[in-house]
């Protein structure tokens, strides 16, 4: 399977069906497919590319964001669709640089900080040792690379499932049968709404619901949706304290890669693990780049993840075309 | 009922919540327009009608607009507030959630005061926060349908201490709310029309005592008058059912016209768990000290203030000051005549009986009439001058009224010129003594009465324009 939940544009870059392709990421949604799928996939910093018109499923967490086939058509789109919008109040009124002007400049003296936390029991040996390589690569080409430790990391799984459900259950209360979409008939009002959204949702989208809405009533606020702000804050301050001393951080996108279809559904515990790596870019806010560095035994695309400062895609996307210009994965495509 | 109370040692504590619709021409988060009346549903968007992918985009006069109000109720201004979810389904509300403050409000910690029997009461403001109202549902015999055009017309909730002891207080705490509201143009203050609302907690305590009772809260509270009928049901139903050994329910109740009850609606059980969360789709509100410096300077000067000035400068009762300073364009009325050079008292009255009655009788305006507040000042200052008698003066004051013309005119084109020439009035008054040689006796014997008489006389005889005093004078010297 391509990934998901943007695995569809990923699938139609990969299988050259476009050119390019844009995604949204409120979890991974862009990066994991892309890892799965051997293509680029960017998630650009919170605020950088404007809400409006995506429909939402965790506000403070989704972010648009290109997937192509190489890391300048990613420059090229981010180009296209990031600034500010005045029609989305979140999206950030700063300067927009062309983000292909300094793709070839080099890396310089970049320094490279790679999490202990993401190296961990569960990540696939074959997928370790592709981005192990990946980061000498990027030490011969002249990087410094030095260990560091993102210690919250262990608990953004948890942090982000109550908060992307919490804002999913409201963000999804508009499909009511009564303005837009899909009404189911029924005698009255109740029962039209529980007809509607019984008949209209699936199972995994009605579990989010009720995670959510449980998170947010009244006597579990503070256990759940207030506990899990304040271990994103947590997270966050992790990434801030990382980057006063590092400028990246790269780490694997996905702990394995890709998996049949329908392998994971009946387990949702272990779907959800699959986003561990790419989780805390969205709960910090800041951006993170999937670019590929190699293939498994079987023959399946692995991608490695760079994660920038808040509205630095430049230097993400930098060190990712200096990566590109010296291998050729991207060139590659897997065998079907 | 007061005597109710008293009798059974309690004393009633009421804290109102107030929503107030404000006067922006357009939505909190929108565009569209925000005006009264239209077709059902012709003044919508995507927006406000919760497609999906919209997001809301924060209408900068409605923050000015509770800054004002926040600043006219002498509340602190937050520096940072934020907007916050609250979850509910309702066909009225097509995002299945409405978008308020909750947590961090715009406004907290103000007050009003109210006079009641000479004396002054400080009712505390809560909190003031702004939110979006919700649409309509419109019942038929063919079916249910609801009206999007009110969806996301900016609403004020004004939240007050239980700091209200009667009925009275509470119609004078909204009657003092809503002559702010209306003068800082904030809201036309229409209970009737919907666009000022009115909710009431109500509970009893042992009088003197600090605690609270358990209270029921009061809606469909639409209109001034019914805010001390409702208050006073639900005191007096409280009352009974304490004394009949009951027990308070905490419980929503509608106040019903019709009946003059209030019936419950939902019990606190039923009570909705609105799941408030912080909106992640706006960005928390930071209000620079500048700005709230700026809107501070844009405050008219208010009712209060108003009253205090008109008493201190022009001398005038508090009960004219209090009417003359209860609507904006009254008190503005007033001032422009006083400007005009009218005397502050003679205007006053002038406005305290005949302005006012043409207002209550035509159901019009001030700004409306066609006497303007010039006219008025022009007018008393011809009876100061002696030119005209009052009682002519208010036959030119009807003229004024009906046909739109300065007094001078109108004075000049009937030829109402008071007679103030001795020699003229002398003549005439000569006459009408020499024809009523009897009462001229009797006067003269010391029947002090007749001297009226003979004025009267005179006035008939001149059609009113015989300088009264003068009139007075000339018989006196004759008669001695």
């Amino acid at each position: 399977m391509p990934g998901g939940s943007s695995g569809g544009s990923a699938a139609a870059v990969a299988s050259d069906q476009c050119l390019g392709a844009i995604g949204s990421d409120t979890g991974g949604s862009i990066r994991q497919p892309a890892a799965f799928c051997g293509v680029v996939g960017l998630k650009p910093t919170y605020g950088r590319v404007s809400r409006y018109g995506l429909v939402a499923f965790a506000s403070s967490l989704d972010q648009i964001g290109p997937i192509t086939k190489t890391v300048e058509d990613a420059a090229l789109l981010l180009n296209i669709i990031g600034g500010h919008d005045p029609l989305d109040s979140t999206s950030a009124d700063i300067d927009l640089p062309d983000f292909t002007a300094s793709l070839s400049e080099g890396i310089g003296e970049i320094r490279i900080g790679v999490p202990d936390e993401y190296f961990i029991e569960g990540l696939d040996p074959e997928v370790e040792s592709a981005v192990r390589t990946a980061i000498k690569l990027l030490e011969k080409e002249g990087a410094s690379v030095k260990p560091i430790s993102l210690p919250h990391t262990g608990y953004a799984v948890s942090t982000y499932y109550i908060l992307a459900t919490s804002e999913a259950s409201s963000n999804l209360a508009r499909y009511d049968g009564v303005k837009y979409g899909f009404r189911a008939e029924a005698g009255d009002l109740m029962e039209m709404y529980l007809r509607t959204r019984a008949q209209g949702f699936g199972p995994e989208v009605k579990r989010r619901i009720m995670l959510g809405t449980y998170a947010l009533s009244a006597g579990y606020y503070d256990a759940y949706y207030k506990k899990a702000q304040q271990v994103r804050t947590l997270i966050k301050q992790d990434f801030e304290d990382a980057f006063s001393e590092v400028d990246v951080i790269v780490t694997p996108t996905t702990p394995t890669p890709a998996f049949r279809v329908g392998e994971k559904i009946s387990d949702p515990l272990q779907m959800y693990l699959n986003d561990i790596f790419t989780i805390s870019a969205n709960l910090a806010g800041t951006c993170a780049i999937s670019i590929p560095c190699g293939f498994s035994s079987s023959g399946l695309p692995i991608g490695f993840q760079i994660i920038g400062r808040p509205f630095d895609e430049e230097t993400v996307l930098r060190l990712a075309g200096t990566y590109e210009r010296e291998t050729d994965w991207h060139m590659r495509r897997p065998e079907l | 009922m007061m005597k109710m109370l008293s009798d059974a040692g309690l004393e009633a504590v009421i804290g109102l919540e107030i929503h107030a619709q404000m006067l922006t021409e357009t939505k909190i988060f929108c565009g569209c327009s925000t005006a009264f009346g239209a077709e059902p549903n012709t003044q919508t968007c995507p927006v406000c009608i919760g497609m999906p992918g919209v997001l809301p985009v924060l209408n900068r006069r409605v923050v000015e607009f509770a800054v004002k109000t926040g600043l006219a109720m002498n509340c602190r201004i937050t520096p940072y507030s934020r907007f916050a979810r609250k979850n509910y389904f309702y066909p009225d509300l097509p995002k299945g959630y409405q978008i308020s403050q909750y947590e961090l409000p715009i406004c907290e910690k103000g007050h009003l005061d109210i006079h009641i029997n000479g004396e002054s009461r400080r009712i505390g403001i809560t909190r003031i926060h702004m939110e979006e109202d919700a649409g309509k549902n419109i019942h038929q015999k063919d079916g249910s349908y609801v009206d999007l055009n009110r969806t996301g017309v900016p609403l004020l909730e004004i939240v007050t201490e239980p700091d209200i002891r009667t009925p009275q207080e509470a119609a004078l705490f909204m009657k003092k709310l809503r002559a702010i509201l209306r003068y800082l143009g904030v809201c036309d203050g229409n209970m009737e029309q919907g666009s000022l609302r009115c909710d009431a907690n109500v509970s009893l305590r042992p009088a003197g005592s600090t605690g609270l009772g358990t209270k029921t809260e009061i809606k469909n509270i639409n209109s001034f008058r019914f805010v001390e009928k409702a208050l006073e049901y639900e005191i007096k139903r409280q009352v009974k059912v304490l004394r009949d050994g009951g027990d308070i329910i905490q419980e929503t109740r509608l106040w019903d016209s019709e009946t003059g009850t209030t019936n419950s609606m939902r019990s606190k059980e039923e009570a909705h768990d609105y799941r408030y969360f912080p909106e992640p789709d706006l960005v928390p509100l930071q209000i620079e000290e500048d700005w709230i410096k700026q809107i501070r300077e844009t405050l008219p000067e208010l009712p209060d203030q108003k009253m205090k000035r008109y008493q201190e400068e022009f001398g005038l009762p508090e009960y004219d000051c209090e009417i003359l300073t209860e609507e904006r364009p009254v008190a503005e009325w007033f001032e422009r005549a006083v400007k005009a050079g009218g005397s502050p008292k003679a205007v006053s009255n002038w406005m305290m009986t005949d302005i006012l009655r043409l207002m209550n009788e035509t159901g019009t305006e001030i700004t409306e009439l066609r006497i303007t507040p010039e006219m008025l000042a022009s007018l008393i200052g011809l009876i100061e001058k002696g030119t005209i008698s009052g009682k002519i003066a208010k036959m030119v004051f009807n003229d004024m009224y009906t046909t739109g013309k300065d007094p001078e005119t109108i004075v000049q084109e009937k030829g109402l010129v008071q007679i103030s020439d001795a020699g003229e009035l002398e003549g005439t008054i000569q006459e009408i003594l020499d024809a009523h040689p009897d009462e001229v006796g009797r006067l003269k014997a010391g029947d002090k009465k007749l001297i009226g008489f003979f004025v009267g006389q005179v006035m008939k005889a001149t059609k009113g324009k015989a300088n009264p005093k003068m009139v007075n004078e000339i018989i006196r010297k004759k008669i001695s």
